[in-house]
C-alpha cells in the first residue's frame, strides 16, 4: 500500500494542508537560497567565502566580491529565474492538459521562441531595435506568435477551450516551426548557424544582470496569477464537468492558466533558450516529496526548479572545466532517461 | 425542485471533435420539459445517443440550454453564481481518471471547493464533513490510499463521498454501475437508497441498467432522440410496450416477488425497428 504524506491534524486542529505548505516553502526555499549562495563560489577561480562578503574591502580591490557579483552571480540568478519560471509553467500546464507528461514546450512556445531567435540571429539587420538586444525580443514575439495560434485553433468551434486540440495543435506546431527552422538555418551562414545551434542548446551565459531584470517584470506577472490557480487546477484533475459542478469556472481558469504558463515559458525561453526537461523532472520530484496538491505542488516546484537549474548550471560550468557546457546538455542527459523512466512507471 | 422548461440543446461542432469522453454527449436535447420534486429519487432511461447524458449536463448546469430553461426552486440556474449552484446541485459522473495521484481524502475534500473562498484552506469543519462523506460511503478506511490504486467500485463511491461533501441536496449521476459487477452494483443502488432516505437528498440517475432503475427509483423518465417519450412513477412507466418503443426490444416486465419491485427480462431484438436515436420516431 502506497503511503501519503500529510493529513494528520495537529494536536491544535490546525488544518493539515497549511502546515505542509509552510513546510514545503521552507525547505525548498532554504534549499533554493543556499544554492544561490553557494554556486558563485564554485569554478576554476576558488573564492574564499568571508573575503566576498568583507565590506571593509574596497570593491574595486576586493578581486573575489568582483568574480561573485559581476561574473558568476548573475548567471546563478539567471538560472534560478528560468528554472522557477519553466518548472512552474510545467506544473500548470500538466494540470491544464490533465497530462503528466506535458512540458512548457508541447504546446509549441519554445519552438516559436526558436524560430523568433533564428530570425534575429540570421536576419541581423532587419531586426536592430533601438539599443534593445534582438535576439531574446525576437524569440519572445516568436513564443506570443505560438502561444496565439494554438489558443485560436483549440477555442474555435468548441464550446469552451479543447485541451485536446490544444495538445494536438502544440504538437503539430512544434514540427512545423522545426522545419521553418531548419529552413532558415539553410539560409543561414557558418558562424549564424552555429549561434543559433548554441542558441538551441539553453545556455545561461548571461552578460550581467541587464537580461535578467528585463525578463524579471513578465515573470512576476505570470507567477503572480498562479497564485490564483491552484486550488482549481486540484479540480480539474477530476475532469472539466466534474470540476463545473463543484463551482469552478473552467474556461477562466483554462484561460488563466494557459496564458500565464506561457507568458512565464516564453520570458524563461527569451533569457535562457529552451532548456529541456526542467519542466518535467522538477514537477515530478517534487509530487513525490509532497503528493499532488497544487497548491503545494506549485510553489514547491518553482523554489525547487530554482535550485535545480542553479545545481545543473554549476555542474554544467565545472564537469569539463575549464570548459563551459551550455546547462541544457546537462539538464537533457538527465531528463532524458527520467522521462523514459517515467513512462515506464506509469504503465 | 428542479424543474426543465421546455429546454433544447445542440451540438454544433463536428463529428470528430465531439467529447470521446461520453458519447452520449453528441446526442442533443429538443424541447423536453421535466418536473422532479424534491426528496425524488428519478431514473433517466433510454439508448445510446438518446441525449441523457446532454440531459443530465444542461439541468446541472454545466451546459446552457439553447431555449428554455432550468429552473432551481423557481430560480433559473443562469442566475444563480456558481458556488451557490454547486452547494445545491452536485454531480457523479460516469466515469473519474485522475490527471494526479491524489489522496482518496483529497478527492473527498474537493467537494468542499463552493463552500471556500478563493484562497481559503480547508479547515476542521470541512475536515469532518469529508470525513463524515466517507464514512456513509463506506470508504474511511481508504482515506489515505491513492485514488489511482482503488478498485472500480470503490472509486465510484469515493467520488459519490465528494460529491456528497458538497452537501447539496440534489445529485445527478450518470451511469454509477456502468462499469461495476453486481456486487458493487447493489452497493451503489443500497447506497443511493440510504442517501436519500437518511439525508433527503433528491437524486436523479442516468442509466442503462433496466433492474437497477426498476430496483432503486420512485419514478422514470423515458428519452428517445432527445425527446421524453414518457414520465411517471416506475410501476405505471416502465412496461414490456414502453421497452419496446424505447429500444426496439421486446421484454417481459414482472413485478419479482422475492426482489420486490419490477424486473425486466430481454427477449429478443425487434428487426423493424431500429434503436439509432436519430432515426427513431420523433
Amino acid at each position: 500500500m502506497k503511503r501519503y504524506p500529510g493529513h494528520d491534524l495537529d494536536a491544535a486542529g490546525i488544518p493539515s494542508v497549511r502546515r505542509r505548505m509552510v513546510t514545503a516553502i521552507v525547505a525548498f526555499g532554504l534549499f533554493a537560497v543556499a544554492a544561490l549562495v553557494m554556486a558563485p563560489l564554485v569554478g576554476p577561480t576558488r573564492l574564499d567565502f568571508a573575503r566576498v562578503f568583507d565590506w571593509s574591502i574596497p570593491f574595486r580591490d576586493n578581486v573575489d566580491a568582483q568574480i561573485f557579483f559581476v561574473a558568476r552571480l548573475p548567471r546563478a540568478l539567471a538560472g534560478a529565474l528560468v528554472g522557477a519560471a519553466l518548472a512552474s509553467a510545467g506544473v500548470v500546464f500538466q494540470a491544464l492538459l490533465r497530462n503528466p507528461l506535458a512540458t512548457p514546450f508541447t504546446l509549441g512556445v519554445s519552438a516559436g521562441a526558436a524560430l523568433g531567435a533564428m530570425l534575429a540571429i540570421t536576419f541581423p539587420a532587419s531586426l536592430h531595435l533601438a539599443g534593445i538586444p534582438a535576439v531574446p525580443v525576437a524569440s519572445f514575439f516568436g513564443a506570443v506568435g505560438a502561444v496565439g495560434i494554438v489558443y485560436a485553433l483549440a477555442s474555435a468551434r468548441h464550446h469552451g477551450l479543447s485541451t485536446e486540440v490544444l495538445l494536438l495543435a502544440g504538437v503539430t506546431l512544434n514540427s512545423f516551426f522545426s522545419a521553418l527552422i531548419l529552413f532558415v538555418q539553410y539560409l543561414a551562414d557558418f558562424s549564424q548557424t552555429l549561434r543559433t545551434v548554441r542558441w538551441l542548446m539553453g545556455d545561461l551565459d548571461v552578460a550581467g544582470y541587464g537580461p535578467i531584470l528585463a525578463a524579471l517584470p513578465l515573470t512576476v506577472v505570470g507567477l503572480a496569477a498562479f497564485a490564483w490557480l491552484p486550488r482549481s487546477l486540484n479540480l480539474l484533475a477530476l475532469g472539466t464537468d466534474a470540476a463545473a459542478s463543484r463551482g469552478v469556472d473552467v474556461l477562466r481558469t483554462q484561460r488563466v492558466a494557459f496564458f500565464s504558463a506561457s507568458l512565464v515559458t516564453g520570458a524563461a525561453v527569451s533569457l535562457g533558450g529552451p532548456i529541456g526537461f526542467i519542466g518535467i523532472v522538477v514537477p515530478h520530484l517534487v509530487r513525490l516529496m509532497v503528493g499532488a496538491d497544487h497548491r503545494i505542488v506549485l510553489p514547491a516546484s518553482a523554489l525547487f526548479g530554482a535550485a535545480f537549474l542553479v545545481v545543473c548550471d554549476v555542474g554544467a560550468r565545472t564537469l569539463l572545466s575549464p570548459l563551459e557546457l551550455p546547462v541544457g546538455i546537462i539538464t537533457a542527459m538527465i531528463g532524458g532517461p527520467f522521462f523514459l523512466w517515467l513512462l515506464v512507471r506509469r504503465s | 425542485m428542479l424543474q426543465a422548461d421546455n429546454i433544447s440543446f445542440v451540438w454544433q461542432q463536428a463529428p470528430a471533435a465531439r467529447r470521446r469522453d461520453a458519447p452520449d454527449a453528441e446526442a442533443g436535447i429538443h424541447g423536453v420539459s421535466l418536473r422532479i420534486g424534491s426528496r425524488s429519487l428519478v431514473g433517466i432511461l433510454g439508448p445510446n445517443g438518446s441525449g441523457k447524458t446532454t440531459l443530465l449536463r444542461v439541468l446541472a448546469g454545466i451546459l446552457q440550454p439553447a431555449r428554455g430553461r432550468v429552473l432551481l426552486d423557481d430560480i433559473d440556474l443562469r442566475a444563480l453564481p456558481r458556488a451557490r449552484l454547486a452547494r445545491r446541485i452536485a454531480v457523479v459522473p460516469q466515469e473519474t481518471h485522475l490527471a494526479f495521484d491524489y489522496s482518496v481524502l483529497e478527492v473527498a475534500l474537493m467537494g468542499r471547493y463552493p463552500h471556500l473562498g478563493a484562497f481559503e484552506l480547508e479547515g476542521p469543519e470541512d475536515l469532518a464533513i469529508a470525513r463524515d462523506a466517507l464514512r456513509a460511503t463506506g470508504t474511511d478506511h481508504l482515506e489515505r490510499r491513492a485514488f489511482s490504486t482503488l478498485s472500480g467500485g470503490e472509486k465510484q463511491r469515493v467520488i459519490i463521498a465528494s460529491a456528497l461533501a458538497q452537501a447539496a441536496d440534489v445529485m445527478l449521476l450518470d451511469e454509477p454501475t456502468a462499469s461495476l459487477d453486481i456486487g458493487y452494483q447493489i452497493g451503489i443502488a443500497n447506497l443511493l437508497a440510504r442517501l436519500h432516505e437518511d439525508r433527503g437528498i433528491t437524486i436523479v440517475i442516468a442509466t442503462h441498467d433496466l433492474n437497477f432503475a426498476a430496483g432503486l427509483c420512485d419514478s422514470l423518465v423515458l428519452v428517445r432522440a432527445g425527446r421524453v417519450l414518457e414520465s411517471g412513477p416506475t410501476s405505471e412507466v416502465l412496461t414490456g410496450d414502453a421497452i419496446e418503443r424505447l429500444y426496439g426490444v421486446e421484454a417481459e416486465v414482472t413485478y419479482h416477488e422475492r426482489a420486490r419491485h419490477l424486473t425486466v427480462v430481454p427477449l429478443r431484438k425487434l428487426a423493424a425497428r431500429g434503436t439509432t436515436a436519430r432515426t427513431g420516431p420523433s
